[in-house]
């Protein structure tokens, strides 16, 4: 347990793994910011920076796939997803190689950098692609867990980590699973479902509300592909409400994700989504861009007053 | 691995087994309906010799051994000829060609290759990818402590894709020279001359200048493809050869023409190519 980025939880857990031979670990030329250098200072002779491209590094990782290895290809999401749709789709979904595209730096918490750094689009596309599945872990405890999961499960998969320090959430009796969500904290009422930073952002809004007597439940949803289809139906038929959060445009993510699973099993409950509203972001920090586009806990907390109302 | 491969190459042997397997790329196209014929024929002379000279080792009935050379056809639209060189080699049966471009082909002969057909290592039908991925291949094989080598052969419009650059500049930094990229050019791509889109030229000057060890050659001449293909590996470089070749090589009326790019013969035009492939 530990208060720490995803993405530095990454790093450890990639050291932790690293003794496996069939691990290599590629960068584009970021890699101290993704964490991954701390791989490459340990086994240099897996570790491959490719510099500042990533449509090669992907096709790279691709290739060392087919011999064996699990690639964890890493850089910043923006550019390792943006710049290489085409390359991901052909060589890695398509072709079905057991790469791992890590992309660290998402969402508006990125802050001050901009709209250019702040991905906002990526799990819509990377659950729009056949094969691959999408894995955003909350926190340090299950980043860690998620990274050894990723290594046993054979198949291309994204996985979405976050630059801000987000607080410990799970202890060590935490088992993630992949395509599991778990129940963070059982209310009444109302239930949210929330992925990556935003779980952290819920229960500050969670602790909010308890002033106001309002206890809701708040589930961890971090397999956004394939989803907990299981605990989104009975968790939205126990209650009378439903959130999802995310820092991610509110389309083609988890909002979306829980909305098609409810209205395939027509379950039909007030719903709202806290996410970025189709928008570009501006500059700022984290904090004050979730305030102003909405994803903050004082936004969460209106919702499910709103909700309830 | 299989041992008859590294007999004594029969140049004329070679030149044979090419001018046939046009013949069946051409075929399995015409009965198609659709498909590549110009970006087949001009790679004909190249693949032949790789898989038929006893360059690759491969073995057909063993077709993931690990120790293997790979190939990997980056120019994904020239599958007539690739499908038809995998039929020869046993990786398929000929008769698996019936199914090339149809739906539930058992053998998945889509289009452009994937790794479902036995043989081929990864998709293609998006230019550009595969000297990176060849590259992942021979980085991960060295890794392995294997003596295995990559090729892949690059159509000359592909070039115009700047991820070839970047996987240029890559495999120069890790010194990959297993793997060897092959220059199908043959100066035409889709819509227009090469030359015409951008021209490439000066073409060695730009692989030296990214630090590969460069050939040139006549692409149709199988001595000259044999000889350099024989070659041992630099100490350090990757290598590219550039091979000069004519697209639609073999055919009078499909030769150097856009054409031909990315169209099945008509019944008479198949005759009289037939007849031109003998």
């Amino acid at each position: 347990m530990k208060d720490a980025p995803t993405r530095d939880a990454y790093g450890q857990a990639l050291v932790d793994m690293g003794a496996d031979p069939r691990i290599v670990v590629l960068d584009a030329g970021v890699s101290d910011s993704t964490r991954s250098k701390k791989f490459g200072d340990k086994f240099p002779d897996r570790f491959f920076n490719m510099g500042i491209a990533e449509a090669d590094m992907v096709c790279t990782a691709a290739g060392l796939a087919t011999t064996g290895k699990i690639p964890f290809a890493t850089g910043f999401a923006c550019f390792l997803l943006g710049r290489t749709m085409d390359q991901v789709l052909v060589s890695i979904a398509y072709s079905n190689t057991n790469v791992k595209l890590v992309g660290t730096h998402t969402g508006l918490s990125v802050g001050e950098d901009g709209p250019s750094a702040q991905m906002i689009v990526d799990i819509a596309y990377t659950r729009a692609m056949p094969n691959m599945i999408v894995v955003q872990p909350a926190d340090w405890e299950e980043t860690i867990q998620a990274t050894k999961a990723l290594i046993d499960y054979e198949g291309p998969a994204y996985f979405r980590l976050g630059r801000p320090k987000v607080k410990a959430i799970f202890d060590s009796s935490y088992k993630f699973e992949i395509g599991k969500g778990r129940v963070v904290k059982k209310g009444s009422d109302l239930v949210i479902f929330a992925t990556g930073i935003m779980v952290q952002e819920s229960l500050t809004a969670m602790e909010m509300l308890e002033k106001d007597g309002i206890n809701v439940t708040l589930v961890n949803i971090s397999t956004l592909k394939p989803i907990d289809r299981d605990l989104v139906i009975e968790m939205a038929s126990s209650h009378k409400a439903v959130i999802t959060a995310e820092d991610h445009n509110h389309i083609g993510g988890l909002g979306d994700a829980v909305g098609e699973v409810l209205l395939d099993a027509q379950i039909s409950r007030p719903f709202k989504r806290i996410a970025v509203k189709d928008q570009f972001a501006e500059t700022g920090t984290g904090a004050e861009l979730f305030e102003k586009y909405g994803l903050s806990a004082n936004h969460i907390a209106k919702a499910v007053k709103d909700s309830l109302r | 691995m299989n041992e008859t491969h590294l007999s004594t190459p029969d140049i004329q042997e070679l030149e044979k087994t090419a001018l046939e397997l046009r013949r069946l790329a051409l075929k399995i196209i015409f009965q198609a309906g659709s498909g590549h014929p110009g970006g087949s024929f001009s790679a004909a002379d190249l693949m032949t010799a790789l898989f038929f000279g006893g360059i690759l080792k491969y073995d057909s009935t063993n077709p993931k051994d690990p120790e293997r050379d790979r190939f990997l056809l980056s120019k994904g639209h020239a599958s007539g000829i690739y499908y038809s060189v995998l039929a020869r080699a046993g990786f398929i049966s000929e008769s698996d060609l019936d199914s090339y471009r149809k739906i539930n082909s058992p053998r998945f002969l889509s289009g452009h290759g994937h790794p479902k057909t036995p043989g081929i290592e990864i998709a293609s039908g998006s230019l550009g990818q595969g000297l990176s991925v060849a590259h992942g291949i021979a980085l991960g094989t060295k890794l392995d402590g294997f003596d295995s080598k990559t090729y892949v052969i690059l159509g000359d419009g592909e070039l115009h894709e700047g991820q070839i650059w970047e996987a240029a500049m890559s495999a120069d930094k890790f010194k990959s020279n297993n793997l060897i990229a092959i220059v199908d050019y043959n100066k035409v791509a889709q819509d227009n001359i090469t030359k015409d889109l951008k021209d490439l030229e000066p073409l060695e000057d730009k692989w030296n200048a990214f630090n590969w060890d460069v050939h040139r050659i006549d692409g149709h001449n199988m001595e000259a493809i044999m000889k350099v293909l024989q070659l041992p590996l630099h100490p350090e470089k990757p290598r590219v050869i550039i091979a000069d070749t004519i697209k639609g090589k073999g055919v009078s009326f499909m030769e150097g023409k856009t054409a031909w790019h990315g169209v099945a013969p008509s019944a008479e035009d198949y005759e009289k190519a037939i007849k031109e492939l003998q």
